[in-house]
């Protein structure tokens, strides 16, 4: 059967369970809409945060990105697992003995205060907006290259999937569809990961399988890639190039950031208790780590056969005997060659490459890092199925961790504006009419981001985490930890926080882009890793601050000591 | 829980609160230990002395240990951090909430 037939049968049995799932779990009172009834045992819980959490940038541009940049990827590696360390640790097990519904909920209360919770729910907003936009944009690129459908069709047949499961079901839908998506993801990105690496590397663990010799080379895999790098100009794969503490704050920015991301914290709402949220943060890390430790395998496949195809025993090839899916992606306008010297042969090249005279050579290749995972199991020539599973896989990426956000959309609105705020006398039943309403409307919204994808998606996904490492994260954490951080404290820190890392972002990123580089970066640190500086800031403001205006009411003092004891048994 | 044992038991609630703190110390040393070796698997060996670290092939005969740490044995390592926090506190949670109030 050819690709096209195996993709639609794929996508199509995978989205008829996720509707199956939606008509089996409508949500009928708010707190089943919000956080599932509070009944998701910790194992289902793992799972679904894990879905919630890998989206189509961790399944399909991840390991595309470590390809390109070996050692310096490491961060995103780090960083988006390590968070998981703090959020167990540090905040899952408290605010869910706290047990409210959303981020701003906790905000709100801790530090009583109206204009916390507000900043918050602005927060929250844009937060999840500038992801969900991303994910939108994943559904579109892997319908229009798999089914041939346009961008606009793909992105509406995945709006009205998330349109069924999100607003009917609430949590109580999304987290049984994010279930099944991460079992349908994790398969997906498994199989042809397996395959590639018995191909390259005769290991049937990838893990395992990357770090060991490739077969007739009588040399490792990695030291090979380093000698390919080296012949072509490139830097090497497994040493790093950047300035370490610029490395070690764009890691501490993304670990913050992912603990402080409002769609993963309210996960940990949905357990019964505060040991089922210590626990489902270990299985939710466990099966993150199944794909996170895959990807830099799989990166050094993709990038091995890559140059393989190009450069063959030191010699690059011609264009007329590159491989098929070499063109159908030249096709999409996502691999590129220019032939500069008009000699025929593409000359994938860095930029120390020189030539026997030892004259610079010309890049003639152009890749799309994006590709990578989506071509693999072409690149390798495994079967059709394989190719149809892993686009039924990067949709279930994209579409659970949509989900996931519109859900802190829909509930920002109605719970913590509506209800919490604007209109505190709503019935429950207007309550989650209002949630399926917002949850409708933010579809909607997300839908239009993906058609017409603004054109900083990618800047301003690292916006959302150095945001959420200055501003949500050190409020929370203060907020359990410190019995005595006020609401003066609090607001300041956050403000603070949220001002510098967003200035420090817009100056560079969008005021002035040319001065975007180490030499003129504070401390050397990129706008990537400026939230971790930014949450610094957050930690002194809030602690001066707090030392010169009153402590706290008594109240707020005693919820803080139950926060921290479990729940009677 | 406070609340309650407030009302009947004036005594009562002397011990609850001093083992309270006694929880929460040992909570906090726990978490101290084990965000020590997260940052030490990650900052240091993953980045900090990645470098220095890049000669040693180890754990498997390819990969330079720095890289190692980087792409691979922190994140193992940062799943059996929360499992031994679950696993440890669950336990005190036993110890100081259950059998106490029996």
């Amino acid at each position: 059967m050819e690709i096209q037939q195996w993709t639609a049968i794929l996508v199509g049995a995978s989205f008829l369970l996720y509707i199956v799932i939606a008509l089996k779990s409508r949500a009928n009172s708010t707190g089943e809409f919000y956080v599932a009834g509070g009944h998701v045992p910790p194992l289902a819980n793992g799972m679904a945060t894990a879905a919630d959490w890998m989206s189509a940038a961790s399944f399909i541009s991840m390991a595309g990105l470590i390809s390109f940049s070996g050692f310096d990827g490491s961060v995103y590696l780090m960083g988006w697992t390590g968070g998981y360390v703090l959020l167990a640790l540090l905040l899952a097990p408290y605010l869910r003995k706290f047990g409210k519904f959303t981020v701003p909920d906790f905000i709100g209360e801790r530090y009583y205060s109206q204009t916390a919770r507000v900043v918050a729910v602005v927060c929250a907003i844009f937060v999840s907006f500038t992801y969900v936009a991303g994910q939108m944009r994943g559904v579109g690129l892997v319908f229009s290259r798999f089914l041939e459908v346009d961008i606009t069709s793909g992105v509406m047949i995945g709006m009205a999937i998330v349109f069924m499961y999100a607003v009917l079901g609430g949590m109580k839908g999304i987290t049984y569809t994010q279930v099944a998506q991460y079992c349908v993801l994790i398969f997906a990105f498994m199989v042809p990961a397996i395959f590639i690496s018995i191909h390259v590397a005769d290991w049937a663990i990838p893990q395992i399988g990357f770090g060991m010799d490739s077969p007739g080379q009588g040399t490792s895999l990695l030291q090979r890639l380093n000698g390919l790098h080296e012949e072509l100009g490139f830097s090497s794969y497994t040493r790093g190039g950047g300035n370490t503490l610029n490395l070690i704050a764009i890691t501490f920015a993304l670990m913050a950031g992912t603990a402080g991301l409002p769609h993963v914290i309210i996960r940990f709402y949905t357990v019964p208790r505060v040991r089922d949220a210590r626990t489902s943060a270990g299985w939710a890390l466990l099966f993150i780590a199944i794909l996170y430790t895959t990807a830099p395998a799989v990166a050094v496949f993709a990038r091995t056969n890559l140059i393989d195809t190009v450069y063959t025993e030191g010699q690059f090839q011609s264009h007329e005997s590159m491989p098929e899916w070499f063109k159908t992606w030249e096709g999409t306008g996502l691999i590129r060659h220019e032939d500069h010297n008009g000699d025929g042969l593409v000359q994938y090249v860095g930029a120390a490459a020189v030539d026997g005279e030892g004259q610079p050579i010309r890049n003639e290749l152009t890749i799309d890092r994006d590709i990578m995972v989506l071509a693999n199991p072409e690149i390798a020539g495994l079967p059709n199925w394989v190719i149809g599973l892993v686009a039924a896989g990067g949709l279930a990426a994209a579409l659970s961790t949509a989900a996931g956000l519109l859900l802190v959309v829909s509930t920002s609105f109605s719970h913590d504006l509506l209800r919490k705020w604007l209109k505190p006398d709503l019935s429950d039943r207007q309550e989650l009419m209002a949630a399926r309403i917002a949850a409708g409307v933010a579809v909607c919204f997300a839908g239009y981001l993906g058609i017409n994808p603004p054109g900083f998606v990618g800047e301003v996904v690292a916006f959302a985490f150095g945001l959420a490492a200055a501003s949500f994260f050190p409020a929370i954490f203060m907020g359990i930890f410190t019995k005595r951080m006020n609401r003066e404290g609090a607001i300041a820190g956050m403000v603070v926080g949220l001002v510098f890392t967003a200035g420090y972002i817009v100056y560079f990123r969008f005021l002035h882009p040319e001065l975007d580089s180490a030499e003129n970066w504070w401390w050397g640190i990129s706008p990537k890793g400026i939230g971790s500086v930014g949450m610094c800031f957050n930690f002194m403001v809030a602690g001066i601050v707090r030392s010169l205006t009153a402590d706290p009411p008594a109240e707020v003092v005693e919820m803080v000591e139950q926060i921290r004891i479990p729940e009677k048994p | 829980m406070a609340a309650e044992s407030k009302s009947d038991q004036p005594d009562d609630q002397q011990n609850v609160s001093e083992d309270h703190r006694l929880y929460w110390r040992k909570n906090l040393q726990l978490i101290a230990i084990l965000l020590f070796i997260w940052a030490f698997v990650s900052f240091g060996l993953g980045l900090a002395f990645a470098d220095s670290l890049h000669g040693i092939l180890a754990p498997l005969p390819g990969t330079p240990l720095g890289f190692w740490f980087a792409q691979q044995g922190s994140i193992f390592t940062f799943v059996i951090l929360i499992w031994v926090y679950a696993w440890r506190m669950n336990k005190l949670d036993d110890e100081y909430f259950t059998n106490g109030d029996e």
